[in-house]
């Protein structure tokens, strides 16, 4: 299994690792966020559940600073996100992992380069480059199509590799924008099960936008085993014995609802009740 | 982003790889056109303006024309259009499909810069290769009216290239070089805005793809102007 985490920092008990603080944004159609504030802790998965259009991959983009807001703050590991110039964003967004909706993989780069291209970037030499690559494609089961292109993967492959890609470099955060998304149920099994597999072994904070409330609850209701490395009914809670799994429900670019997994099954609330169906 | 694309010339990181790599594909894949295009603009030209020479008697003049028109105006401008033609729209289709991939985006999340790693080894690849390009097809421009003239009008090859090289002047030569490197930058740099402005998905790329043609195209047939009249301004008072 291997893959210990390495890029991530010391943070204080109960701080935030992401923070929205009345974002804005919007274009010539208007305002798509308005006024988004929430936080996550150490080690959660937020799960951004809304229609198409509802402003969930806007707030990832925004997360990871590819989007600046028209108005709010965007606090994350500690830093001032949204105060950064774009040169300082860079370095920023080395700490983060980002999940593409496509994987917007590089089509003329392998899946080996691919993965290997943050530490290509950082001058690592082939020595470093190559057994790391190995390690993250093993974890997401994809060791045989280093020399493939994307071109040669199926949708499920690219997910996995874009997944391997974005843990190169073992971020404390990683973004999942619809990661299962036009993918058939098993398929989709298998790229939820390794974002458990992130979670439950690794410690990592993520945010993840969906539509499908099915990815949620697997999210909440099961973890990863990493002495059987097996994926096992229950939930997975912190220290406080708090469920490490939350829900965000956007509606019109406005939090609707924001709860644990046990409190949307139990709400009444007609529109979210649209989602339980 | 022109001017970042410059600026990210002098500090690092620097992408030295991917210059090389466009360099090849600008450079060495324009080649077959330039040649090919060059050599029958200089034989053609030896044809068309031969026949007035000959009503004067002054067929040997005909080295000293070509070889003003190719150096000054049509060898730079010339290649500047048949690269911006082929590279241009290369460059605006390959950035833009990039773009609505959202590949720019994870190259953005991955920490890169998309200026020093998309925008600068183009725009240095293109201001690199399009003056040798321009050099090639002047001298294969000139291979090609001197054919036309020893077979045409009967004009020895030595006395076409002597004339041709006597009336050359050290100020022609800026002219044509500096005019090939304006051209140079504004087919990548064009290219370049286009494809990292697509908006309105692959429909997007296909018109940001002939945009890319139309705008370097106007824009360097209107640099050229200006280019000429300051260059003979400067040749006037130097």
């Amino acid at each position: 299994m291997g893959l210990p985490p390495r890029n991530s920092r010391t943070l204080q008990t109960n701080e935030a690792v992401i923070r929205f603080d009345d974002v804005w944004i919007g274009f010539d159609e208007g305002p798509i966020l308005r006024g988004l504030t929430f936080s996550t802790q150490p080690g959660e998965t937020l799960v951004l559940l809304g229609e198409t259009g509802t402003g969930k991959t806007l707030a990832l983009k925004i997360a990871a600073g590819l989007l600046r807001p028209d108005r709010g703050a965007v606090h994350a590991l500690g830093q001032h996100v949204t105060g950064k110039t774009e040169e300082e964003l860079l370095e920023f967004r080395r700490q983060v992992g980002f999940v593409f909706q496509e994987g917007a993989l590089f089509d003329s780069l392998t899946v080996g380069e691919n993965v290997a291209y943050r530490l290509e970037e950082d001058g690592a030499s082939q020595e470093v480059i190559t057994p790391q690559v190995q390690e993250v494609l093993r974890f997401v089961e994809l060791e045989h199509t280093s020399e493939l292109l994307p071109s040669e993967l199926s949708g499920g492959m690219r997910r996995r590799v874009s997944i391997a890609r974005a843990l190169i470099t073992r971020p404390p955060i990683v973004l999942y924008d619809s990661p299962t998304a036009g993918l058939d149920p098993i398929t989709a099994q298998t790229i939820i099960t390794l974002i458990l597999r992130l979670r439950d072994v690794y410690g990592v904070t993520a945010l993840m936008a969906t539509h499908r409330l099915q990815d949620g609850f697997a999210l909440a209701n099961f973890h990863f085993d990493p002495k059987t490395r097996t994926v096992r009914r229950g939930a997975s809670s912190n220290q406080d014995k708090q469920p490490i799994t939350r829900f965000l429900v956007l509606r019109d670019g406005r939090i609707y609802f924001e709860g644990s997994p046990d409190e949307l099954l139990k709400s009444k609330d007609s529109y979210l009740q649209r989602f339980l169906i | 982003m022109s001017a970042r694309s410059l600026t990210n010339f002098f500090t690092a990181p620097r992408y030295n790889q991917d210059t090389l790599d466009q360099m090849d594909d600008i450079g060495v894949g324009s080649l077959p056109i330039v040649l090919l295009s060059g050599f029958f603009i200089g034989a053609v030209m030896v044809l068309q303006t031969g026949s007035q020479f000959q009503r004067f008697g002054q067929v040997s003049l005909t080295g000293d024309i070509v070889s003003l028109a190719l150096v000054r105006e049509l060898g730079p401008s010339i290649t500047g259009l048949l690269v911006a033609g082929r590279c241009s729209s290369g460059i605006a289709s390959e950035l833009g499909s990039m773009l609505v991939t959202e590949q720019v985006d994870a190259m953005r999340a991955m920490g890169t810069d998309p200026s020093r790693k998309l925008i600068s080894p183009r725009v240095l690849a293109a201001l690199v290769t399009v003056p040798l390009l321009t050099t090639i097809s002047v001298f294969v421009g000139l291979v090609g009216g001197m054919v036309a003239s020893v077979f045409s009008l009967r004009l020895s090859a030595t006395t076409f290239w002597q004339r041709a090289i006597a009336i050359l002047e050290f100020s022609d030569l800026m002219q044509g070089f500096t005019k090939s490197l304006v051209f140079g930058f504004i087919l990548a740099s064009v290219g370049c805005y286009k494809g990292l402005t697509v908006r309105g998905g692959t429909q997007g790329v296909g018109r940001a793809t002939t945009q890319a043609v139309v705008v370097s195209s106007v824009m360097i047939i209107i640099a050229d102007t200006f280019l000429t009249k300051l260059a003979l301004y400067l040749a006037d008072k130097l």
